[in-house]
């Protein structure tokens, strides 16, 4: 049996202790529940104009103001939340798929297989990516779903990194050993060994992951490569605020809080989760 | 470390110097003219934008010139031409102390050979039909004849140049400010490349000649374009400027601030945003100038729900104008009820479109479109840019609200836009149409049967042939009403929907004189000077 | 070691030829092309056209006169600059970038190695906290927010700097180099804190420090060789991203660079531009990513990864 229950009560024991990563896990939260249920709480739909009205500051009827086109802003940043998120989320969660795999594999099987398959990632590392993204992009059209694996695509190499410097170091552990000699198919030991010792970067990785992501969407987005009108993403809005920005400026300020506050949690709660896993790191 | 801060503040303070490109190019007579974009290249016969525009009125001189105070063309390197009765022969007297700028004197024969030039199929010019009003030109180019001397231009002597056209073509001296129709240097253009060859290196600096009032002095790309006074220029004694610096700023953000911060004279456009409150804050160096130029929806008339005309004029009639240039575009822009602008060249359609939901709604239905039987989901295609999607969100607004149509929006980049344009794979489409030279015609003709930039399937012969005849009329006030009549068709079957008139808006610094509204926008570099009031 | 950089030289060709045929066929699957113009091209036209660049010739015709090309170092005409060639294009562009992302991670380092030191060194202090605090702030504001911040403040408001250009005015190359370097500035004070507090909790450390040898020898001499190890590595990475930064600060500044060249050649389907920025990048991130890495293994022969 591996000695990860312990591990595992130490870390959240130091994870709950740590301020900052339990209020960035706060935020998240809120953030992520207000996104979910947008389509309810949202006052207005992110489409409806108000022509009349046009670009108005926050007042009674638009919490936080109105665009140029009379939308309501609050409704667009709930609206927005969830692009962005799904963004975030799914994106890494293909980088994640893809390069935890590889990196197992790798790791696991050792010798010529792990060293052809990390040579590839030496190799991929060297690609500007972020071209072959926005030629993608240009060439076929801003589909949500091409984003996500664009982005998934770029990200995936370090996690694959990782995944297999963690497997080398179990695989030579008592444990893993006792459990080849024991006759444990390759798939359970993947499963019930080495997954659960790995999940730990894995997870603080990934965290760390999804800003980046995020900040690669508005980048697109700056270039005119992003998510479609009407819809739109928190890098969308930015973008759309900063050409305001001096005559209405809470078109730039409030999703640009919401932005960076939503990176800080993240970023807050991927630092305390690796604090949490690895002892010798901690401020204590 | 906070020595080294307070420091590196000292240096930055110091750094910045108080004068400004703007009030430095006061002095020495310098524009700073913001281009919009970098030029593809300065060969006339090749290019085909506006900015290309800007930068080859400064170099190189057509038989006619754009005037700085009203609309009528003023002599170029012709300095007087006559028209024959029947208005098909034109001959220009080239003026004697024309010259290329390395001191050869500008002949008839520079414009033969350089109208051969565009004319030269392998050349790849996209705009040789220019010049398809000339006698043999389009056989010429199509490759119907090989040989030169059948197509209506020749060199009566070294300055007098005759011009033969197939029908009286009562806008040809108006198309002739268009750089297509411009001569370049024989000699220069042989030196380093055949007649037909796209790539020679005749345009670089050092060895660009040509018969402008300015010289080409550097060209950094995607940095600057320097053009310093050609003294050699017949009329050089009226040109005030010293050099033009044009700024190829592509990010209209920058642009502005680039103005604010006193680095330009002049914007190429301006951030739709900023220009409702400049208005409201009566900033003085906001300029709306008329253009012409109309924005319109393309319908594709091939769509099986897009070929009844009544649905077409419901889509049409449900539009509110008035609000979009209000709420939407706000810089000034004018309504449109007719495809050509009103006021072009004393023009006045007499075509209108009512906004009339109601009327709209039982259109719609007379065409067998009510709740059992919903009218499809409509897609309008339009190129990545934020203004053209403001238009298009307010108008799928429209249309639900007062046609319950659902409309889908679909932006692609501008290649794509116009591929899928030019082969059809649209339902509606956003475009914009300039005038290339001051007459009706040039919107009009457009939608003839069979012309390049119809794009909506629309053919109709009684409109194509009051077209034919008006251009073959000679008489100015006949030829208008034929124009109207062809104009009321058009609206009639609305296989296009205008939506509103251009306007230029731009800013200019107070000390620019000289730069006056022109309805094409050209404006000729030696009526402008700089001045301190 | 010069083993290893060899080595790994010649295995960059090969996927720098990857990396074009790659990108010569994306391109070439791209709908729109070069010659698509707002007035429709007639058929007699486009055919000229096509003819003059050699479009008209079979897909493998063109690939390969294409790579013939390349490996001559002609990177052929440029599609929308008819008279131009890719490679002068690279060859205007390609300086101001590395100038630009030079300052850039000149001032990424100085701000970062020098506040990312403190704060270890200052722990859980107050010069622990704000260095970091203002490091969280420049990893999460994007740099297409901070640029037009700091032109607001600085060009317009203060009118203290130019609002773009790249050397045309005085002090017009500070905000943009300024703007690109401050997120990497952030990412290497975080790593340069994580990495020296590592080190400095080490024995060899605690047994300089006993020995009597000042904090500033410690520091210097000792802990920083190990403890700018993770910025060392990070550098490669960091040159990738600094490319594609450039694009937004080439944007918003109105700079001359290769990236600003790239994405215009990406919308007008400049193929030819296409092609050649992007081997060109590649060839840069190939270069530096080894550069990096090589770094980092003559600081620390123990870290040398088995791959």
């Amino acid at each position: 049996m591996s000695n990860s229950s312990t591990l595992w009560s130490d870390a959240i024991y130091r994870l709950t202790r740590n301020k900052a990563a339990m209020f960035g896990a706060f935020i998240l939260l809120i953030l992520i529940t207000s996104a979910a249920l947008a389509p309810w709480i949202a006052p207005y739909s992110y489409s409806f104009q108000n022509l009349e009205l046009g670009a108005s500051p926050p007042s009674a009827d638009h919490i936080l103001g109105t665009d140029v086109l009379g939308r309501d802003l609050l409704s667009r940043i709930l609206y927005g939340a969830r692009i962005s998120l799904l963004v975030g989320f799914v994106a890494t969660g293909v980088a994640l798929v893809i390069g935890v795999s590889w990196g197992i594999i790798a790791g696991y099987a050792g010798g010529k297989v792990d060293s052809i398959m990390m040579r590839i990632v030496d190799v991929l590392y060297g690609l500007p990516f972020i071209i072959f993204i926005i030629l993608l992009m240009v060439i076929f059209g801003r589909n949500l779903w091409l984003l996500f694996g664009a982005i998934g695509a770029v990200e995936w190499l370090t996690m694959a990194r990782i995944v297999r410097g963690q497997v080398m170091g179990l695989k030579n552990q008592e444990f893993v050993m006792a459990a080849k000699a024991m006759g444990v198919s390759n798939f359970l030991m993947f499963r019930k060994h080495l997954l659960p010792n790995i999940l730990g970067p894995i997870a603080v990785y990934a965290t760390l992951t999804i800003p980046q992501v995020m900040l690669l969407e508005g980048f697109l987005s700056f270039l005119g490569l992003g998510i479609q009108p009407p819809m739109s993403s928190w890098g969308t809005l930015i973008k759309d605020g900063v050409e305001s920005m001096e005559e209405f400026s809470w078109l730039l300020i409030y999703p640009g809080i919401t932005f960076t506050i939503t990176l800080f949690a993240l970023n807050f709660f991927g630092d305390g989760l690796r604090d949490a896993l690895d002892p010798k790191t901690t401020d204590n | 470390m906070r020595n080294f801060l307070f420091i590196f503040l000292i240096f930055l303070l110091g750094c910045s110097s108080n004068t400004t490109p703007v009030d430095d190019g006061l002095d020495k007579q310098i524009f700073h003219f913001g281009n919009g974009s970098e030029p593809q290249g300065i060969d006339p016969h090749i290019v085909t934008g506006v900015p290309e525009h800007h930068i080859l009125i400064s170099l190189c001189e057509g038989l006619t010139i754009p005037n700085a105070y009203d609309d009528d063309n003023l002599p170029g390197a012709a300095e007087s031409w006559s028209i024959s009765d029947d208005g098909k022969t034109y001959i220009f007297k080239l003026r004697k102390n024309g010259r290329w700028s390395n001191g050869d004197p500008v002949t008839a024969g520079d414009f033969v050979w350089s109208w051969k030039r565009i004319l030269t199929a392998s050349l790849g010019s996209q705009y040789p039909d220019m010049l398809y009003y000339v006698v043999g030109a389009q056989e010429y180019h199509t490759g119907v004849t090989d040989n030169f001397e059948s197509v209506g231009v020749k060199a009566i002597d070294t300055y007098t140049l005759e011009v033969k056209l197939n029908a009286p073509t009562p806008f040809f001296t108006g198309l002739l400010s268009h750089y297509s129709t411009w001569p370049v240097h024989k000699e220069t253009v042989l030196k380093y490349g055949a007649i037909d060859d796209r790539n020679g290196e005749w345009t670089r600096p050092g060895n660009f000649v040509c018969n402008g009032a300015f010289n080409l002095k550097s060209w950094e790309l995607n940095n600057k374009i320097v053009v310093e006074k050609n003294p050699l220029y017949w009329d050089a004694s009226t040109v005030q400027l010293n050099q033009i610096h044009y700024y190829p700023v592509s990010n209209v953000m920058t642009e502005d601030r680039m103005f604010r911060a006193g680095q330009l004279h002049l914007t190429s456009t301006l951030p739709s945003q900023k220009c409702p409150v400049y208005l409201e804050e009566n900033n003085p160096d906001l300029r709306i100038d008329p253009y012409m130029g109309t924005y319109f929806y393309r319908l594709n008339t091939t769509n099986p729900y897009l070929n009844d005309v009544r649905v077409r004029k419901a889509l049409a009639y449900s539009i509110d104008r008035r609000l979009l240039v209000d709420k939407v575009t706000k810089c000034g822009q004018i309504p449109a009820y007719s495809f050509t602008p009103p006021g072009s060249n004393g023009y006045e359609p007499t075509t209108s479109i009512p906004f009339d939901p109601e009327l709209a709604k039982e259109l719609l239905s007379e065409a067998g479109f009510n709740t059992e039987n919903k009218f499809p989901k409509l897609e309008i295609l339009f190129n990545t840019n934020e203004d053209h999607r403001k238009i298009a969100l307010a108008i799928q607004q429209m249309w639900q609200q007062n046609l319950g149509i659902e409309v889908e929006l679909v932006n692609q980049d501008w290649k794509v836009y116009l591929s899928r344009e030019m082969v059809g794979d649209f339902q509606v489409s956003r475009a914009g149409w300039i005038g290339d030279y001051e007459d009706p015609n040039t919107f009009l003709d457009l939608m003839r049967p069979n012309r390049g930039n119809n794009k909506t399937g629309w053919e109709n012969q009684v409109y194509d042939s009051l077209m034919a005849k008006a251009n073959s009329t000679n008489n100015q006030e006949d030829r208008y009403k034929l124009l109207d009549e062809a104009e009321k068709i058009l609206i009639d079957n609305m296989p296009i929907i205008p939506l509103y008139t251009y306007v230029r808006s731009y800013q200019l610094s107070p000390d620019v004189k000289g730069y006056n509204p022109h309805i094409l926008d050209h404006h000729h570099p030696k009526f402008i000077y700089l001045e301190r009031d | 070691m010069l083993n290893i950089f060899i080595r790994r030289l010649f295995l960059a060709i090969p996927v720098l030829l990857a990396v074009a045929s790659l990108t010569f066929f994306l391109i070439k699957l791209a709908p729109g092309g070069p010659f698509d113009a707002d007035k429709a091209v007639s058929p007699q036209v486009l055919k000229n056209l096509n003819e003059a660049y050699n479009l008209d010739a079979s897909e493998w015709e063109q690939y390969v006169d294409y790579m013939s090309g390349i490996l001559r170092g002609d990177f052929g005409p440029s599609f929308r600059f008819p008279g131009r060639s890719v490679s002068e294009m690279i060859a205007t562009g390609l300086p101001v970038t590395f100038e630009l992302a030079f300052y850039a991670i000149l001032i990424a380092l100085l701000i970062g190695v020098s506040s990312g030191v403190l704060a270890a060194l200052k722990r859980n202090t107050i010069l622990d906290f704000i260095p970091m605090a203002i490091a969280m702030i420049g990893i999460c504001v994007p740099t297409f927010l901070m640029g037009p911040l700091l032109v607001l403040i600085f060009g317009i408001n203060l009118e203290i700097l130019p609002v773009s250009g790249w050397g045309q005015l005085p002090g017009d190359k500070i905000l943009p180099s300024i703007t690109l370097g401050f997120a990497y500035a952030a990412y290497i004070a975080r790593l340069s804190r994580g990495g020296m507090l590592e080190v400095l909790n080490q024995d060899f450390i605690r047994t300089a420090r006993a020995k009597g040898l000042t904090e500033r020898n410690v520091v210097i001499r000792h802990a920083m060789q190990g403890g700018l190890i993770p910025v060392v590595s990070f550098l490669g990475p960091a040159i990738a991203g600094l490319l594609a930064g450039s694009f937004v600060v080439e944007t918003i500044f109105q700079i001359p660079g290769l990236g600003r060249f790239y994405v215009e050649a990406a919308f007008n389907r400049d193929y030819t531009m296409i092609l050649g920025t992007t081997i060109f990048f590649s060839a840069m991130i190939v270069f530096f990513n080894l550069l990096s890495d090589l770094a980092a293994m003559w600081l620390n022969p123990r870290s040398r990864d088995a791959s």
